[in-house]
């Protein structure tokens, strides 16, 4: 009983970290923008919390390349199970119109696992919301007693 | 005797309840303040329940054993207020607790954590005193120490010490972690310090952590509570406002650096004790 209330809070509380890998900052701006009163996410109990350590979901924008994915990865280490990853934006998805670039190495599902691609350059708000919401229902097949790779 | 367990375990189970459905008005009130709706009533039980359920990550053990010892404190100093007990006593459990926070987030090398815990050490510097200053206060009128004599004090005890009250403001908003004192650690957005003092603690014992600052929103209320004790109606009158000064104070104002808080609060903070001491003892 105390496992479901556990899975029930998972839903009910996602808290998240949003990480730029080296996006336009237009996908950025409209994931800050479903914080603003306009769309409140904090109604849903999301909060960006900015600290690995602290979040469940990780939000990552842009395109991932041979300096920055050492920084993704290990963000993505420090968080403690069970945690989604939520790529946001064509160029997060698969490297976008920079996908040709010579230090590009395309979707960041190249350096770690995606559950949840949200399309769009940049992803509207809306479609963000609903991406995090999709995000909510992969907890259902993850474990906390999976172990974290860094700890 | 019996009275005494009921009344305890009645304290651990209201100390966490109260202190988590206060924090949840609280985010409702602010976001309200903020023009936007706000989570449920009980998302911090969800929040807490969640942490408690992911993986334990410690930075290292002594990080977990402090994490334990503030809890224990702060639920041990909740219990001693539901047994009425001495108000110093409860004062220094309190502060104990508090002083294992940091050093459980002194135990971490990350910078975030070690400047948060430097800046919580400040904040207790510049609160503590003031506690002390108004357990002073309720001395010099009551005559003890004891909360059973100030419950059943004849006259509300605001009458005879409103500076001490505002002292005992100043110290309520620090230690709630509101603006313009929320420098170790903030409950809104992320900060210059991301999390503060409470970077490095993740999972259950973040959890800890927070029902321990629940034990402590009921504490701290607990003591304004001593100054209408004469009936409930007031009592609860008097928090209410009080609490809401507090959210209302948080959202009008920004945060500020620890110079500027030492300075104030203890310029403030000890020039309105001497005045309410000096009045009292020469009324």
């Amino acid at each position: 009983m105390f496992k479901k209330f556990i899975r029930k809070s998972r839903i009910k509380s996602p808290w998240l970290l949003h990480y730029d890998c080296s996006s336009c900052n237009g996908c950025d701006i409209e994931v800050l923008a479903c914080l603003t009163p306009v769309y409140d996410i904090e109604r849903f109990g999301i909060i960006n919390v900015g600290n690995p350590f602290h979040a469940d979901i990780l939000l990552v924008t842009g395109t991932v390349n041979l300096r920055n994915r050492k920084v993704l990865v290990n963000l993505f280490d420090q968080m403690p199970h069970p945690k989604v990853v939520v790529a946001i934006g064509s160029c997060a998805l698969s490297g976008g119109i920079f996908r040709e670039t010579y230090n590009v190495l395309g979707g960041i599902d190249k350096v770690i696992p995606v559950d949840v691609y949200v399309p769009g350059c940049p992803a509207k708000p809306e479609a963000i919301i609903d991406g995090v919401v999709m995000g909510l229902d992969k907890f259902k097949g993850k474990k906390a007693e999976e172990k974290s790779h860094a700890g | 005797m019996i009275s005494n367990t009921v009344l305890v375990i009645s304290a651990l189970v209201a100390g966490p309840l109260l202190g988590g459905l206060i924090s949840g008005l609280d985010r409702i009130i602010t976001a309200r303040l903020q023009s936007r709706i706000g989570p449920p009533v009980l998302q911090p039980f969800y929040d807490v329940i969640k942490l408690l359920g992911k993986e334990k990550m410690v930075v290292n053990v002594w990080q977990a054993f402090c994490a334990y010892c503030y809890i224990a404190a702060a639920s041990i100093s909740v219990i001693m207020f539901f047994l009425r007990s001495d108000l110093l006593l409860i004062l220094f459990i309190q502060a104990v607790g508090a002083v294992f926070l940091v050093i459980g987030a002194l135990s971490s090398t990350s910078p975030f954590s070690q400047v948060g815990a430097h800046r919580e050490l400040l904040q207790i510097l510049s609160y503590e005193p003031l506690l002390v200053l108004v357990t002073v206060g309720v001395y010099l009128e009551t005559g003890s120490f004891k909360i059973t004599t100030v419950y059943s004090w004849s006259e509300p005890l605001l009458l005879k010490l409103p500076f001490l009250y505002l002292v005992l403001g100043y110290a309520l908003t620090i230690k709630l972690r509101k603006s313009p004192f929320d420098l170790s650690t903030s409950h809104h957005a992320h900060q210059e310090l991301v999390k503060g003092l409470l970077t490095d603690y993740s999972g259950p014992f973040l959890a800890l952590a927070e029902i321990g600052h629940w034990f402590e929103i009921v504490l701290l209320l607990g003591f304004c509570s001593l100054f209408w004790a004469t009936n409930w109606v007031g009592m609860m009158i008097l928090v209410a406002v009080t609490y809401f000064l507090e959210i209302l104070i948080d959202n009008v104002s920004a945060r500020m650096n620890w110079r500027w808080m030492l300075g104030y609060v203890w310029a403030m903070g000890l020039s309105l004790s001497l005045v309410n001491l000096i009045w009292l003892y020469a009324g």
